[in-house]
């Protein structure tokens, strides 16, 4: 059984971290990352052509992580494959052991490495969640009985600060309904807005993991708050890492606060460090979490 | 309105030049290119000029009806005959439907003068914007006239994604998002706003190529009514 499902069942605040599959064949630096965060979080998830740019598959890659002798969350996105490839990979990836899946629209590749790919968005990440919660029952999306069905932990993607919240909000508990057992958040930079989505969705029966970004530089800052969609550093939050002496240790010590304040709300943490991997340990020490 | 705009000229150029087409006839279309400004007498003087000073020599043009309709169009290629037959090549300025309509009408070789780019409507003259793709499995009952399939560019059914911020769309971040605006029109007329999921999209609604034959039903009917007539001679 999922440890992730385990835990986060038992009441036991999770930590999760991500990895980032290679351009290429060489997993080593993948790995490496695994066996830094490995040890310090119930499950780490594996991106699937993360920000539209080409990378290793989250299958293989997920698998990797599994042979490390960890538990990955393997992300699939609508935008690169149609129902026939992501009914087909979910069946793949039970076979391989894959346990958790989280279930994502994916970011449009007009903002990727390959901006004149067709986007595919066969589906939408709703209804792939509620196939999924199909396939868990045994039948595919055409209601039909395979022969043998999966056994996902099902996650997905929410948004507690985004606005308008009502009309996002309404989205997530669409997600719950079509079968999503676990939330991981965008990154958290207003706890009161976070705390007030986690009260709107959790009497839906969601564990809500919240997202930590690190914001280790003013540059990473910039590129959030200029590139990155639905997330803004908010000036407060901006202006106290660019004004540190050393920003980088100022981030980390947000990071511990950050975690400490979500601990009283969320189901756990989900830890984005932006390749500071090393940091992760230090932000859950912090926390008195590791 | 079918949406044209200019090809590259390099390319037409060498489309010209691969079938070493010194004389060029040029068709235009009195439909929608025309109202758009790329297939009208204006634009076809203008491209007549063009090829003029690249070397070519341009027998003569003319501005079909309505290019895509084929009866027109065969027509128009009668009337200019002896100058498309004098031509090595026809340049057309139109959608690709009318393309094809005028490369059935002739032997020579027909080139497209222009890209087709979408279905659009016109939100003031000279600014058009797609909000239809014909998909043949209409949503716009459930989504308040305002159709996610085309407007929201990942074409999601059950929006917004996670890049929506501050109500903007994440791709065109200039715009308003498309699930929003579908969301607060509802609710503003009172309609229910949990509909649910909506379901995956039928894509098999619109497999290409599409077609539609209003006359066969018709065709069939008189038909019975000729062979009724026969039986009552």
């Amino acid at each position: 059984m999922s440890r992730l499902r385990d835990a986060l069942e038992r009441g036991e605040f999770v930590v999760t971290g991500e990895v980032a599959p290679p351009l290429g064949t060489d997993m080593s630096a993948m790995k490496r990352s695994v066996e830094v965060l490995g040890p310090v979080t119930h499950a780490l998830n594996v991106t699937d052509n993360q920000g539209a740019t080409l990378h290793l598959s989250s299958l293989a890659a997920s698998r990797a992580v599994l042979e490390a002798g960890f538990e990955p969350i393997f992300q699939q996105t609508c935008r690169d494959r149609n129902r026939l490839a992501l009914q087909s990979d979910l069946l793949a990836a039970a076979t391989l052991g894959l346990e958790n899946v989280l279930i994502v629209t994916g970011d449009d590749p007009r903002g990727g490495d390959h901006p004149q790919a067709k986007g595919v968005f066969d589906l939408d990440s709703t209804q792939l969640i509620e196939i999924a919660t199909g396939m868990n029952e045994g039948r595919d999306m055409l209601g039909r009985e395979m022969a043998g069905g999966t056994g996902f932990y099902i996650g997905a993607a929410a948004f507690p600060e985004a606005e308008p919240f009502d009309i996002q909000s309404a989205r997530a508990i669409r997600k719950i309904e079509a079968g999503a057992r676990f939330f991981q958040t965008q990154a958290t930079m207003d706890i009161e807005r976070f705390a007030e989505a986690v009260e709107a969705w959790r009497p839906y029966g969601v564990k809500v993991i919240a997202g930590i970004l690190l914001l280790k530089s003013p540059r990473v800052i910039d590129f959030i708050n200029t590139r990155l969609a639905g997330l803004m550093v908010p000036d407060e939050l901006a202006e106290r890492v660019r004004g540190a002496g050393d920003p980088f240790e100022e981030s980390v010590q947000l990071a511990i606060e950050q975690v400490r304040a979500v601990r009283e709300i969320a189901d756990g943490v989900h830890i984005m460090p932006l390749g500071a991997d090393d940091a992760v340990v230090r932000i859950l020490e912090g926390a008195g979490l590791a | 309105m079918i949406i044209t705009r200019p090809r590259d000229w390099e390319r037409i150029l060498r489309n010209l030049d691969e079938v070493h087409a010194r004389k060029v006839f040029i068709m235009g279309c009195g439909q929608c290119a025309t109202v758009v400004h790329t297939g009208g007498e204006e634009e076809i003087l203008e491209a007549k000029a063009r090829l003029e000073q690249e070397g070519h020599e341009v027998t003569g043009w003319a501005v079909g009806e309505v290019a895509c309709h084929s009866g027109g169009t065969r027509l128009e290629t009668r009337r200019n005959s002896g100058s498309i037959e004098e031509a090595d090549a026809v340049l057309v300025l139109s959608c690709g439907a009318g393309v094809q309509t005028v490369a059935d009408a002739t032997s020579k070789p027909v080139f497209p003068g222009l890209e087709s780019v979408f279905l659009g409507n016109v939100v003031r003259h000279g600014i058009y914007e797609e909000r239809c793709q014909m998909c043949g499995d209409c949503v716009l009952d459930l989504t308040a006239g305002i159709c996610p399939v085309t407007t929201c560019p990942k074409g999601l059914l059950n929006g917004p994604c996670g890049g929506m911020w501050g109500g903007m769309c994440e791709v065109l971040t200039n715009r308003e998002c498309t699930h929003v605006r579908i969301q607060r029109r509802l609710a503003e007329q009172g309609r229910v706003t949990a509909h649910g999921i909506v379901p995956p999209k039928d894509f098999s609604a619109k497999l290409k190529p599409g077609s539609v034959n209003l006359r066969e039903g018709r065709e069939r009917g008189r038909k019975r009514a000729g062979s009724t007539g026969e039986a009552g001679r």
